[in-house]
C-alpha cells in the first residue's frame, strides 16, 4: 500500500503523461520531418531535396528574404521595446501598471483577428498594403515579447549599481550606456530571439497584410507541404529553418548568464 | 581665498518624504578635514538619509550642505567629491575586479598607463593584490568589500562615504575589516563618513560618533564621551548597558535615587528637580552583605575586597541577586532592592542568585540627565458639546466637572499622567490605538513611547512588560484627564 502511495506521489510518477504528450507532439514530428527530408516520395533514402534546395534560387531568396524581414522586424523592435521597457521599469510604480496594461491588452485577442483588423485599418485609412504593411504588421504583434524580457532584467536590476556609477562619476548618458544596458542584455538576448524566430517562420500574417503578393518562407513552406508530391521537399525547407532557428537560440542561450536571464513572458 | 574650516558642513537639513514624514529634521554637522567621524542609529533613524543627502543621491528639503565651504545641495552625485561604499557593495555584475576598480578614471579618460598604476595601488591598499582579473561574483563577502573600498578610494575622494558596510559580513571578518578600515583611513588620510547601526563599531573606529535617532542628532561626541556622559536616555539605553533610574537633584552635586542620596559631581540642574540617573553596570562595586558584618572588611576569605572596593564615605545600598550570567569576561547580574528597583551590575566576581551583597558607585560615575518630560503628557485638545474632549485626533470622555468649565470649541490643554494611562492588549478596547515606539527600563518601572496612530507620541509608565513594537488599546480614565486653560508656548521643560 505504501508502496503505491510513494508511486503516486513521486513527482517521477506525474512527469510521465506530459513525456508521452511531448513524445508524440514535439519529438514525432520533429524526427517525420527529418524523415521525409531524407526520402523520396516512395520512401527511398535521398538527398536529392536538398540538392534541389541549393539551385533552387526562388526558394533561396524566398530564404533571405525572410531571414532580412525578421532581421528588420527585430531591429525595430528591439528600437520601440527598449525605451518602453526603460520608461515602464524607471517610472513611478502608476505608469508601469497602466503602459503594461496596455501593451497587454492587444495580446488578448488572437493573432489572426488583430492582423485582419490590420488590414481593415490600412483599408480604412487608404493605405496601400506590402512590406510595409507586413513590418507594421509584424512589429505590432511581436513587440509585447521584446519589452516584456528587456523590462524584467531592467526591473530586476540593484538601483545601486546606478547610484554606484552615479557616485564613481558617470553622469545619466554614462551610466546609460556603461551600466544599465550592459546589465540589461540577457533580456535583450531574449527579447531578440522571442521575435525573431516566430517572424523567421511566419506566413498568415505575410499573406493577410500582402494579399498574399509577398511569400515569406513559411509560406512557402506551408505551399508544398499542403500539395502532396512536394512534401518531402517541404520537409527540407523546414528543417532548414528548424537548423536556423536552433542556432539562433543557442547563441540567446548562450550569452544570457543563469542568473539574470530575461524571462521569456 | 579663505580656507574653509570644515570639509562638510549640514546646515539644518531636514528631509520630508511625500507622506509628510521627516527623515531628517533639522540636522546640523559640521566635520573637519581627515576626521572619522560615525553616525549611528538604529534602522529608521534617518543615518542612512543623512549620508545619502551628502553622497547627492538624495536632495533635502530644505537647509543646506556645504563640501569644501561648496554649496552643493543640488549638485548632482557624479559632481561631487565624494565616493560611497555601499552596504551591498554595489559592484558592477558585468566587469572584473580590475574594470569594477578602474570604472571612475576610466570616466575621467585617465591615460590606460596611470589608470593601471592606480588600480594596482588602490588593489594593494584594500590587500587584493592579485585579484584583478577575477569576476566579481566569484569572490567572498569581504573580498567583494575590499573591492568596493578600492573602486571608492582610486578616485582619491575628499570624502570617503561608508554605508554599513560590514553588516553582510560574519562577526570574526568583520572585526578584521574594522582594523583594516582603520589603518586604510590613517593611511589615506581623508574624511571617513561610517554609518553603521553596531555600537561596538561606531566606538572603536570613529574621533566623533553622532547618534542619531528619529531623524535628528542626540548627541555629538567623542566615543568616550558618549559612553560616559550621555546627553539624554535614548543614547544612554542605545550606546552600552545601562541602568536608568528617575531621580531627583537635591542640590549641586547631591541626587537621590533608589531611595538614597548621592554626592555626585554634576551642578546646574536646579534644587530639587526631577533628573534621569545613569550608571553603567560596571561602575557599580559589590560585596558580599555578610563579609560587612563579620567585619571582615579587610577580608580574609574575599582577599581582595579591600582593593577591589573603594574608601571613603560613599552611599551604600543593599540588594538580592536574582540571576547571575557569565558572560566570558565578566559576571553579569540582576540585582533586586528590598524597595524593588532592579540594577544591573557587572563584575569579575560570581555572586550566587539568593547572594545579599552591598553595593556602591563612586560620585563620577554617576552621570545626571536632565529629564526630558517629568510626569504628564502635555497636548492641545478641544472642548466638544457632548462634553468629550478632543485631542490627539480621538475623542475622549472626560470627567464632567472638567470640562463644564469650558464652552464648547474652547481650545485647551491637557494634562495626562505618564502612570495613568492604560494600555491594552487587543487595540480595539482603546479610544485610540497605537505602537509600542521605545521602551526604557527605569529600575523598577518601564517608561514607554507609545507612538499612536493617529500619529503623536504619549509617554505612558507601566509594570507591564511589553516589546518593541506591539500593538496596543490606549484607554485614559477619565479622572485623569486634567484639562486647563490653553497658556502660550508653555511646555513640560520650562
Amino acid at each position: 500500500m505504501s508502496k503505491i502511495i510513494q508511486i503516486v506521489s513521486s513527482r517521477r510518477t506525474w512527469a510521465w503523461p506530459y513525456v508521452l504528450f511531448m513524445a508524440l507532439f514535439v519529438l514525432l514530428p520533429l524526427v517525420l520531418v527529418a524523415v521525409y527530408a531524407f526520402t523520396d516520395i516512395d520512401g527511398h533514402f535521398t538527398l536529392h531535396n536538398f540538392a534541389k534546395f541549393f539551385s533552387h534560387s526562388e526558394a533561396i531568396s524566398t530564404f533571405l528574404y525572410s531571414v532580412m524581414i525578421a532581421v528588420f522586424n527585430t531591429l525595430i523592435c528591439l528600437l520601440l521595446g527598449y525605451p518602453a521597457a526603460y520608461i515602464m521599469a524607471s517610472a513611478d510604480y502608476r505608469t508601469p501598471k497602466v503602459m503594461a496594461m496596455l501593451f497587454i491588452l492587444p495580446m488578448w485577442i488572437n493573432f489572426l483577428l488583430r492582423t485582419v483588423a490590420t488590414v481593415e485599418l490600412f483599408n480604412i485609412c487608404g493605405l496601400p498594403l506590402g512590406e510595409g504593411a507586413l513590418l507594421f504588421g509584424l512589429c505590432y504583434d511581436y513587440l509585447p515579447f521584446m519589452i516584456y524580457p528587456i523590462y524584467n532584467t531592467l526591473q530586476k536590476m540593484d538601483s545601486s549599481l546606478v547610484e554606484a556609477a552615479q557616485d564613481l562619476g558617470a553622469n545619466r548618458w554614462k551610466c546609460f550606456w556603461k551600466v544599465i544596458v550592459p546589465l540589461s542584455l540577457p533580456g535583450v538576448y531574449s527579447g531578440i530571439v522571442m521575435v525573431f524566430m516566430p517572424t523567421v517562420s511566419t506566413f498568415a500574417i505575410a499573406e493577410l497584410l500582402t494579399h498574399n503578393n509577398i511569400k515569406l518562407f513559411g509560406s512557402l513552406i506551408q505551399d508544398y507541404i499542403t500539395t502532396t508530391d512536394l512534401l518531402n521537399y517541404g520537409a527540407v525547407l523546414s528543417l532548414v529553418l528548424l537548423v536556423i532557428i536552433g542556432v539562433t537560440s543557442f547563441f540567446g542561450e548562450h550569452d544570457a548568464k543563469e542568473d539574470q536571464k530575461g524571462g521569456l513572458v | 581665498m579663505q580656507k574653509p574650516e570644515f570639509i562638510i558642513e549640514v546646515n539644518h537639513v531636514s528631509k520630508q518624504f511625500e507622506d509628510g514624514k521627516y527623515a531628517l529634521n533639522d540636522v546640523s554637522l559640521q566635520v573637519t578635514k581627515g576626521e572619522f567621524v560615525t553616525i549611528l542609529g538604529p534602522s529608521g533613524c534617518g543615518k542612512t538619509t543623512l549620508l545619502r543627502c551628502i553622497a547627492g543621491f538624495q536632495v533635502a528639503s530644505s537647509g543646506d550642505i556645504l563640501l569644501k565651504g561648496e554649496d552643493v545641495t543640488q549638485t548632482p552625485p557624479y559632481k561631487r567629491p565624494v565616493n560611497t561604499v555601499f552596504q551591498k557593495y554595489a559592484l558592477f555584475p558585468h566587469l572584473n575586479v580590475f574594470n569594477n576598480v578602474a570604472f571612475g578614471l576610466k570616466l575621467k579618460k585617465e591615460n590606460p598607463e596611470t589608470i593601471k598604476k592606480k588600480v594596482r595601488r588602490a588593489l594593494k591598499m584594500a590587500n587584493l593584490t592579485g585579484y584583478e582579473e577575477r569576476e566579481v561574483d566569484t569572490l567572498s563577502g569581504g573580498q567583494q568589500q575590499r573591492v568596493a573600498i578600492a573602486r571608492a578610494i582610486v578616485n582619491e575622494p575628499e570624502v570617503l562615504l561608508l554605508d554599513e558596510p560590514l553588516s553582510a559580513l560574519d562577526l570574526k571578518m568583520r572585526h578584521d575589516m574594522q582594523i583594516e578600515l582603520k589603518e586604510l583611513h590613517e593611511k589615506l588620510g581623508i574624511t571617513f563618513i561610517y554609518v553603521t547601526h553596531d555600537q561596538e563599531e561606531a566606538l572603536t573606529l570613529s574621533d566623533r560618533v553622532v547618534v542619531m535617532s528619529e531623524g535628528k542628532i542626540q548627541q555629538i561626541g567623542s566615543p568616550t564621551d558618549i559612553y560616559n556622559e550621555p546627553q539624554n536616555c535614548f543614547v544612554a539605553d542605545f550606546i552600552g548597558e545601562s541602568n536608568i533610574l528617575s531621580g531627583t537633584m537635591i542640590k549641586d552635586r547631591k541626587v537621590s535615587f533608589c531611595g538614597h542620596d548621592f554626592d555626585c559631581i554634576d551642578e546646574g540642574f536646579g534644587e530639587n528637580n526631577p533628573v534621569d540617573v545613569v550608571i553603567r553596570p560596571e561602575d557599580i562595586y559589590v560585596w558580599r552583605k555578610e563579609d560587612e558584618k563579620r567585619g571582615k572588611i579587610l577580608g580574609q576569605e574575599d582577599d581582595d575586597y579591600e582593593d577591589r572596593v573603594p574608601k571613603g564615605k560613599f552611599t551604600k545600598w543593599y540588594g538580592t541577586v536574582e540571576s547571575c550570567i557569565f558572560k566570558g569576561v565578566h559576571y553579569e547580574m540582576r540585582v533586586l532592592t528590598p524597595d524593588n528597583y532592579e540594577f544591573l551590575i557587572q563584575d569579575y566576581h560570581e555572586y550566587l542568585p539568593g547572594t545579599e551583597i552591598g553595593m556602591l558607585v563612586k560620585p563620577e560615575d554617576i552621570q545626571i540627565m536632565k529629564k526630558e518630560h517629568y510626569i504628564y503628557n502635555y497636548l492641545e485638545g478641544e472642548v466638544l458639546k457632548n462634553g468629550k474632549v478632543r485631542f490627539m485626533d480621538a475623542d475622549w470622555d472626560v470627567n464632567p466637572q472638567q470640562a463644564e468649565r469650558f464652552e464648547p470649541g474652547t481650545k485647551v490643554q491637557v494634562r495626562v499622567p505618564f502612570r495613568s494611562i492604560d494600555l491594552q492588549d487587543y487595540e480595539e478596547e482603546g479610544t485610540l490605538s497605537g505602537e509600542v515606539h521605545f521602551i526604557l527600563y527605569k529600575g523598577n518601572h518601564y517608561h514607554l513611547t507609545i507612538r499612536t496612530d493617529t500619529g503623536y507620541d504619549l509617554y505612558v509608565n507601566t509594570n507591564d512588560v511589553w516589546d518593541d513594537g506591539d500593538r496596543v488599546g490606549i484607554v485614559i480614565p477619565k479622572n485623569d484627564i486634567l484639562i486647563s486653560e490653553l497658556q502660550s508656548e508653555e511646555t513640560e521643560n520650562e
